[in-house]
């Protein structure tokens, strides 16, 4: 074992993970980090059978005509991995592991405002997962992520309404995440905590939680009229009963598109924690970086309809959305220019937590500005329903969200497990994620471009290079998720011993031991200082308590 | 208990109803009624979905809203506005009871709630039969002949349109009805838990809130009553 700065006896003999062994005292705990192992361990399984479906694709789309599989199928793949990747994964993730686990010991509080409330979030979450998986099992759902009327409601023969129940149980989970965070941040906070010493990760919690509770109840609401419509062939939807498919477009999408903030913005907290650490220095534009949080969410309610330029608005809101558009790239762009003027003059080290911060900053740069071509309607037009949109949502969703996680993960692993990972292989999968990554979806903006377009099983020969490309690139990123899976895993039982603080990180979190006692401290903290104090934190040799 | 803070709420480490991860009453206090104030904001973005379907609806199709609003009873209609504005204030004056630490009286306040509660279930059952006697359930029975009235000249109207009008009719007043019969459910369990002395002058946080969900399930009925029966009336 390397040396390690502080003595590693300073762990205590009891921790959350050490106090109850029994299956009843995970299953019934109202620890919030416990609850936030049960998420890490739920989204994980989710995410792999996500990422599993997303492989079927690949490997369908390796050659121009349908060998593996038909348009039936082929359609039922893509709706699974849309909707288990969006609504089991990319909403809960970020908030539902990192910041249940983080947000209370972030504040030094000794836990969220509810913790029963929070049980339940999961309880409900499971029940929409196991529903879903049911959904699949028995048939499947063909209609896209999206729901999109009237097909759903009077034109696919699969099983809509299971999965529509089982959205509107997910939903309540995340309302209930986002309330809980919301109180706890107003009510819990410890003393001299003041809003503009929070953590940045916890400002982005809280914009997020908005969103949470201001736009889910609206999915909720929409996803219950598509079930009664189903159900009882109603007309609100279907046009040739005098509804309006378009309505439902609006409602879906008032809570969809900032649904894409409730995935991002959490990262984007991570990256906030990763840079200013890893750069020794306090984040540039402390005010700002935080306000601009507020402002994704507020900003993210008023632009939904550019999801609909080609569905028939009129030119005139067409317009205003596109304008609207534009701006939420203000306060995006805020953050990605105050990161990198927080490295200017940092002393940055590069570690597996900040390599996933790097591999943020510049995909999301890429994921945004793309993001502004789509919302200029005459781009839009001309590759709605291309690969294109499809290259762009990954990169904010997978080369965004999921490298903000990954990136936490790694971070507080050892505050997590009280084990430091292997920083090697973290490296290596690091590099293997971002390649892969790029390999995959790049060839996607081409593709798009010139004119493959997306949610068919086949396509001409001559896209069948770039697609070639795609799929290799899908395979090594698969190489990239499946690595931490296994390291982390081993680090639990031979990683070396992580003491209270292995990065020499500011934050209340690394205040307390690793892994932190059951009510996270022992004596309440007082706050006397502004965040991200790096100035008066030395740094150690940060290569010091890590694997070799 | 696992609170190192007791040293500076010694008057409150005592209380039964404290968390262990609260400071004092006051700050769980204040926890739990933000927590109630977020839901409502929940519940008034889930019905603001309906609303916004019956404001579009109604631009598009206004005779067959008008025509489907003529069929309801305004008569049921303003009898459970009635209830529920009476139910309101009990819910108001078991509050106060609770305030004042009178059991009996509080006791007494919540089961009247509840019994005003399903009251308007009832009153609203009776007009759902008459829904589906008049073959205004949408579906492959419903039928409607009725015309809209405009100023003496009767215009035709679309039954597609006026099923439309029921079915947001349907689904409107089905999820306010569930939101009271779950109203119901909760002051029945707060009665009981009121009866064996649960909450005394400095621990009633649950009658409070259960209190501000009940008014809201009334205001969303102020609200649905006007949209629904009154406003294409003429005569």
């Amino acid at each position: 074992m390397a040396s390690i700065g502080i003595p590693a006896n300073q762990a205590p003999k009891t921790n959350y993970l050490n106090n109850g062994h029994s299956l009843k005292s995970w299953l019934l705990t109202t620890d919030h980090k416990r609850i936030a192992l049960l998420y890490l361990i739920s989204v994980t399984v989710f995410f792999f059978l996500g990422g599993f479906f997303a492989m079927l694709i690949r490997l369908e789309l390796l050659t121009p005509q349908g060998d593996l599989m038909q348009a039936d199928t082929y359609n039922k793949v893509f709706t699974m991995h849309g909707m288990i990747m969006v609504f089991f994964f990319l909403i809960p993730v970020v908030p539902a592991v990192l910041g249940n686990f983080l947000v209370p010991l972030m504040i030094g509080a000794k836990d969220l405002a509810f913790p029963r409330i929070n049980l339940l979030s999961w309880y409900l979450y499971i029940t929409a997962g196991v529903l879903f998986l049911h959904c699949m099992l028995t048939g499947g759902v063909d209609t896209g992520w999206t729901f999109y009327t009237p097909y759903s409601t009077a034109g696919s023969n699969t099983n809509v309404v299971e999965a529509g129940i089982s959205v509107f149980i997910a939903g309540f989970s995340s309302i209930f995440t986002g309330l809980n965070f919301i109180v706890t941040i107003h009510r819990m906070r410890a003393p001299g905590l003041t809003w503009d010493r929070l953590p940045l990760f916890i400002w982005a919690n809280y914009a997020t939680s908005l969103i949470m509770i201001l736009g889910t109840p609206v999915i909720a609401i929409t996803v219950v009229l598509v079930a009664v419509e189903r159900l009882f062939h109603l007309g609100i939807f279907d046009p040739r009963l005098g509804g309006d498919p378009l309505l439902f477009q609006h409602l879906f999408w008032f809570y969809s598109h900032p649904a894409v903030y409730i995935m991002i913005l959490p990262s984007m907290g991570v990256v906030s924690e990763l840079v200013a650490c890893f750069a020794r220095k306090r984040i540039f534009g402390y005010k700002f970086v935080a306000l601009s949080s507020i402002a994704i969410a507020v900003f993210g309610f008023l632009v939904w309809a550019h999801h609909m330029f080609v569905a028939g608005i009129s030119l005139y809101a067409a317009m205003i959305f596109s304008f609207l558009s534009f701006s939420v790239g203000v306060p995006s762009a805020v953050k990605v220019f105050n990161w990198t003027a927080t490295l200017y003059k940092g002393s940055i080290s590069y570690a597996t937590p900040m390599l996933y911060a790097f591999g943020f900053i510049g995909l999301f740069t890429i994921g945004g500005l793309t993001g502004l071509m789509l919302a200029t309607i005459g781009i839009d037009v001309h590759v709605t329903d291309t690969y294109f949109v499809v290259a762009h949502f990954h990169y904010v969703m997978v080369g965004g969200v999921l490298m903000g996680y990954l990136g936490g993960l790694h971070f507080w692993w050892p505050k997590i497990s009280g084990r430091m990972y292997p920083e090697g292989w973290a490296k290596l999968s690091a590099l293997l994620v971002f390649v892969g990554f790029n390999l995959t979806f790049f060839p996607q903006f081409i593709l798009g471009y010139v004119g493959m377009p997306r949610r068919y099983w086949q396509y001409p020969p001559e896209f069948q290079v770039l697609n070639v490309l795609s799929t290799a690139g899908a395979s090594v990123l698969a190489v990239g998720y499946l690595l931490p899976m296994i390291y982390l895993f081993w680090s639990l039982r031979y990683g070396p011993i992580a003491d209270a603080n292995p990065w020499n990180a500011a934050g209340l979190e690394w205040k307390t031991t690793s892994p932190p006692p059951t009510f996270n401290f022992d004596e309440t903290p007082v706050v006397t200082w502004e965040a991200y104090n790096y100035d008066e934190i030395p740094q150690k040799e940060l290569e010091a308590p890590v694997a070799r | 208990m696992h609170d190192s803070q007791t040293t500076t709420v010694e008057h409150e480490a005592h209380n039964p109803a404290l968390l262990h991860h609260f400071a004092d009453a006051q700050q769980q206090k204040n926890a739990a009624s933000l927590g109630m104030w977020l839901f409502l904001v929940t519940e008034i973005m889930f019905f603001g979905g309906m609303f916004c379907a019956y404001l579009v609806y109604r631009l598009a199709h206004f005779n067959a809203f008008a025509a489907g609003s003529q069929q309801l009873s305004i008569w049921m209609g303003a009898t459970n506005t009635a209830v529920l504005i009476v139910s309101s204030v009990t819910v108001v004056l078991a509050v106060k009871a609770a305030e004042a630490g009178k059991r009996k009286l509080l006791v007494g306040y919540l089961v009247v709630t509840v019994l005003l509660g399903m009251t308007f279930l009832t009153v609203k059952g009776f007009e759902y039969r008459e829904k589906f006697e008049k073959h205004h359930v949408p579906g492959p029975t419903f039928k409607f002949t009725d015309t809209f009235d405009d100023n003496g000249k009767q215009i035709p109207v679309n039954p597609k349109e006026a099923q439309l009008f029921f079915s947001l009719y349907f689904v409107m007043t089905g999820m306010h009805a569930l939101h009271m019969i779950i109203g119901c459910g909760l002051f029945s369990v707060l009665a009981v838990l009121a009866w064996k002395g649960h909450y005394t002058p400095g621990y009633f946080t649950p009658i409070e809130n259960a209190g501000l969900y009940w008014h809201l399930v009334d205001i969303i009925w102020i609200y649905l009553f006007p949209l629904l029966y009154l406003i294409s009336r003429h005569s």
